[in-house]
């Protein structure tokens, strides 16, 4: 047969294609934070659902705007932002004003985003930086209302200062919240806090379905969640060291920040062992900010800071290269002959 | 002397905040409000052309070795009857920038022109260098603190624009300070990039 007749293309590599891409890979983690966000309209009512449709709409906007003002490529096909839109919403309380929310997309997209050079050049996770700066208005982001409250879709919305489990394990309080919430009710999420963060078991089903997609590793949600697991069982608040960090580990936005926040691509280490290094640092500072810090909770801050650090691990991990052998550091003694004798 | 180059550097291409990147510590510190900014920023100028014509008249009597000892015995001398001046004109002004007046005895923008302009420069020159450097820190400390006093409290030069509760607090605070100096210098740079380009 002649080789003419093989239906062959000339060309470099690579010469497989796959359909993958950035919108492939955001859309799967969309998919996984649907469940999440089920559960939270059935928590705390349809103000969830808007809330959130709410932030991915005005993320896009503000996505494609500062791309067409400055005529760059429409980069909205990617979903980066859709994503951080829902994260946005995701670790708002339900009770935030709309505009606020926009505040924070803006900040988020605009800011943190697109100035440093849009996807992929971000070096802080844009939903939780928009977080950080959110809490400008402290007195809404802190708006708790409890589980299976009906918040209206609009106007302001009194201030109740409903306790969330990590106000109560601040105050070393772990009896107190053994009698508000068991822990089948902080497993399934029926507690208070915020939109996305609630459902510890739908979180869990997400971050699994997103290690099956092969989306995210296990590497940094499991060292993350060891670490404070860890941590919180050593040194218990109490005397009953289990309940303690089953608690620990159940309240509070460790479950979204794990699976969802500390993955992020762009902001987490490339290698396995940097992202080891990467989740036990934030379980180490998580549980840190806990025990001694005036906040109740971390988790936000934990992931900006460790994102900084990213470029040390990058730079100071590198990978094995393919085919090249450590060179010995001793000369042996017959090449030092050899040497001396030339 | 070259009129035109110097007020450009000073103002644009070699603006000392925006470009040096001299006199960060008050330039974040004090812009949270207009009054701040201005009264800083005056401060600044006039200490600045003073000393640049001090410096430039003992130029050829400074030895080398104690220059810059000499350099800070003449600003420290401008920089207390600033403060003094302050204090009794404009006693407002004078609390609320705090320890940043007397700490302009030690702001680089000052020793960095008595250095490189001031110590090289005739009299006349020097001063017309510090006006004009004096002019581009003061117009970027107007800039930051309108921004700043605006976003963090709703407010410009005291005037309530909208209410206070509307406003991020986070930027009248000192991440505020970071982020919008950092935005400016990059405007500074990709207006510069531009210009290059234009021509």
């Amino acid at each position: 047969m002649d080789y003419k007749d093989l239906n062959l293309i000339g060309s470099s590599s690579p010469h497989i294609r796959t359909k993958d891409g950035a919108g492939h890979i955001m859309g799967e983690v969309l998919i996984a934070m649907v469940l999440p966000l089920a559960f939270a309209v059935y928590n705390f009512g349809p103000r969830a659902l808007v809330t959130t449709a709410v932030s991915v709409a005005g993320c896009c906007i503000f996505e494609w705007l500062y791309r067409a003002i400055l005529r760059k490529s429409n980069s909205l096909g990617d979903l980066s932002a859709a994503v951080t839109g829902v994260l946005i919403a995701f670790v708002c309380p339900v009770t935030i004003p709309y505009w606020i929310l926009l505040i924070g997309d803006f900040f988020a997209i605009v800011v943190v985003k697109q100035l440093f050079g849009g996807v992929g050049k971000n070096f802080l996770n844009p939903a939780l930086a928009a977080r950080a700066f959110m809490l400008s208005w402290a007195g809404e982001m802190t708006n708790w209302v409890g589980p299976r409250s009906s918040v209206p879709l609009t106007g302001v919305i009194d201030a109740v200062t409903y306790p969330t489990p990590m106000s109560l394990l601040h105050e070393n309080n772990l009896a107190g919240l053994q009698q508000m919430y068991d822990l089948p009710k902080m497993f399934v999420g029926l507690i208070g806090g915020s939109i996305g963060e609630v459902s510890a078991l739908l979180l869990i089903l997400g971050g699994l379905f997103l290690i099956w997609r092969k989306v995210i590793t296990w590497y940094i949600p499991v060292t993350y969640i060891g670490t404070v697991a860890a941590l919180t069982f050593l040194f218990p608040r109490g005397n009953d060291p289990v309940q303690w960090m089953l608690y620990n580990l159940l309240g509070g936005g460790l479950m979204l920040g794990a699976f969802f926040m500390a993955t992020d691509y762009v902001t987490s280490p490339v290698s396995h062992l940097g992202q080891v290094i990467y989740g036990v640092g934030c379980g180490l500072i998580t549980v840190f900010i806990r025990y001694f810090g005036s906040y109740s909770e971390g988790v936000c801050y934990v992931i900006l800071i460790m994102n900084l650090t990213v470029w040390i691990i990058d730079k100071n991990i590198k990978p094995h290269r393919f085919g090249v052998i450590k060179e010995k550091k001793k000369p042996t003694e017959t090449t030092k002959k050899e040497a001396a004798k030339k | 002397m070259n009129v035109g180059k110097q007020l450009k550097e000073g103002l644009l291409t070699q603006n000392p905040v925006l470009v040096q990147l001299l006199g960060m510590c008050s330039t974040l510190a004090i812009t949270t409000t207009i009054s701040n900014g201005i009264g800083m920023g005056l401060s600044v100028t006039i200490i600045l052309t003073l000393s640049n014509i001090f410096i430039s008249l003992l130029r050829k009597i400074i030895p080398e070795q104690v220059r810059i000892a000499c350099y800070i015995v003449v600003i420290a001398g401008f920089v207390t009857m600033v403060d003094l001046l302050l204090q009794a004109f404009f006693p407002d002004i004078a609390e609320s920038l705090g320890v940043f007046i007397p700490l302009i005895v030690v702001n680089c923008i000052i020793l960095a022109r008595a250095e490189s302009f001031a110590s090289k420069n005739k009299p006349i020159a020097a001063a017309f260098d510090g006006i004009c450097q004096g002019i581009g820190y003061t117009l970027v400390l107007l800039v930051m603190s309108a921004i700043r006093e605006l976003l963090g409290s709703g407010a410009l030069a005291g005037n309530q624009i909208f209410p206070a509760e509307y406003s991020a607090s986070l930027i009248a605070q000192p991440v505020g300070g970071f982020l919008t100096l950092g935005c400016l210098i990059a405007l500074m740079q990709w207006a510069q990039r531009k210009v290059k380009g234009g021509k």
